[in-house]
């Protein structure tokens, strides 16, 4: 857009004029440029950061092993994070009742529904337990602790027993049944 | 009767304002940008519905897939003062060119053995050399390289900043849950019984 210059033409004779010049500057192609660097930096800048979940782990207390924390069987609800991205639930003591297998999705429901039932049973808050198994994808413990926000039953912290020894005998029987279990 | 002229009007039009505003805004965009450095191990993370985000200092990321683990302490500062408390505890010194070096890089894997060497590369050489290795040596030992890592540094943020420093992990998705429990198992061997996992959004439903 170039500027039309509007100042009379040469002058009539007489005395010689010196030109006014205009002072405006064509700003065109600088906007054009402020324009895409912006574009560029808006783009490169993370809007959107990551977030971050939040896990507390109990203490490891190496010296008194003993020291552990006793629970009311029919309060607990173990779930059990096998492979194929299932998993395996039950209620109270191992090996006296059957584990659930189910998907991701169906835990959901299964979770508050256990939560209703312990609350209306001993007007307690339900524990639960996340036990991963071999098989079990860093995905799947995510979820399974997404889970557990969702449906708020982490009023007392959940309690994540991760040590491969503390699978039992009769959960990996379970898993090994159902088939969700690596070797 | 002569025919009403229409005046000719000038089509420019009056751009600095337009130009102020571009150039405020581009100025923003420039000084909050922190170039995103490529990471050298490619995670996809897991998705959750939190809405904690992860916060911008006084932080170590711990990038874990593929069975390796790569570190990454945030802040220059806290990245110098770590840098020389390793090397201090290996009885090794680094040039202050090679501080230098390592106050840019972001994420790092390799031994510490192999820390001098890779420093001394270019970005292209450091991806090359680090394929080499099995990231940061994880035996949950005191002795072991990761614990020494993430020790200094929470020593050195405590020191230069004094407050905690928070430990996150960044996963792939797909990673087994067992590569994920030698690191907790070595922060918690420092009673490091807090940490935070490094999820993308997703809407909950």
């Amino acid at each position: 857009m170039a500027e039309l210059d509007t100042s009379s033409g040469g002058g009539k004779g007489g005395k010689v004029r010196s030109k006014k010049q205009s002072t405006r500057v064509d700003l065109t192609a600088m906007v054009d440029l402020a324009f895409l660097l912006i574009t560029f930096f808006m783009l490169t800048t993370s809007l959107s950061k990551p977030l971050a979940m939040d896990i507390a782990k109990p203490d490891k207390d190496e010296k008194n092993k003993e020291n552990k924390f006793e629970l009311k069987a029919s309060q607990t609800m173990t779930i059990l994070l096998g492979d194929k991205n299932k998993v395996a639930w039950y209620m109270g003591v191992a090996g006296e009742s059957q584990p659930n297998v189910e998907n991701y999705t169906e835990l959901r429901k299964s979770l508050l529904d256990n939560k209703k039932k312990v609350k209306e049973a001993m007007g307690k808050d339900i524990i639960v337990i996340i036990k991963p198994a071999p098989g079990s994808s860093y995905k799947n413990f995510v979820d399974a602790m997404d889970l557990l926000n969702i449906t708020k039953t982490n009023i007392s912290a959940p309690a994540i027993d991760d040590d491969p020894a503390h699978l039992m005998d009769n959960e990996k029987q379970a898993l090994v049944a159902a088939g969700i279990y690596k070797q | 009767m002569p025919r009403a002229k229409v005046a000719r009007k000038s089509t420019a039009v009056d751009m600095t304002a337009m130009c102020d505003v571009a150039f405020l805004l581009l100025t923003f965009f420039i000084l909050t940008a922190t170039s995103r450095q490529p990471d050298p191990l490619d995670v996809k993370i897991p998705s959750s519905t939190v809405q904690f985000k992860v916060p911008d200092k006084d932080l170590a990321i711990l990038t874990v897939g593929k069975g390796k683990v790569f570190m990454e302490i945030i802040g220059a500062d806290v990245k110098q003062t770590t840098l020389q408390r390793m090397a201090n505890l290996y009885s090794t010194s680094f040039t202050p060119e090679e501080i230098k070096r390592f106050k840019v890089i972001s994420s790092f894997g390799v031994p510490f053995g192999n820390l001098k060497q890779y420093i001394n590369l270019n970005a292209e050489g450091r991806t090359k050399f680090e394929k080499q290795f099995n990231g940061i040596p994880t035996d949950s030992t005191i002795n072991g390289e990761l614990f020494r890592w993430i020790k200094e540094a929470r020593e050195a943020t405590a020191e230069l900043h004094g407050v905690d420093m928070r430990i996150s992990i960044k996963g792939d998705a797909e990673e087994e849950y067992a590569t994920v429990r030698k690191i907790v198992d070595v922060l918690q061997k420092q009673k490091v019984n807090k940490f935070s996992l490094i999820t993308s959004a997703e809407a909950a439903n």
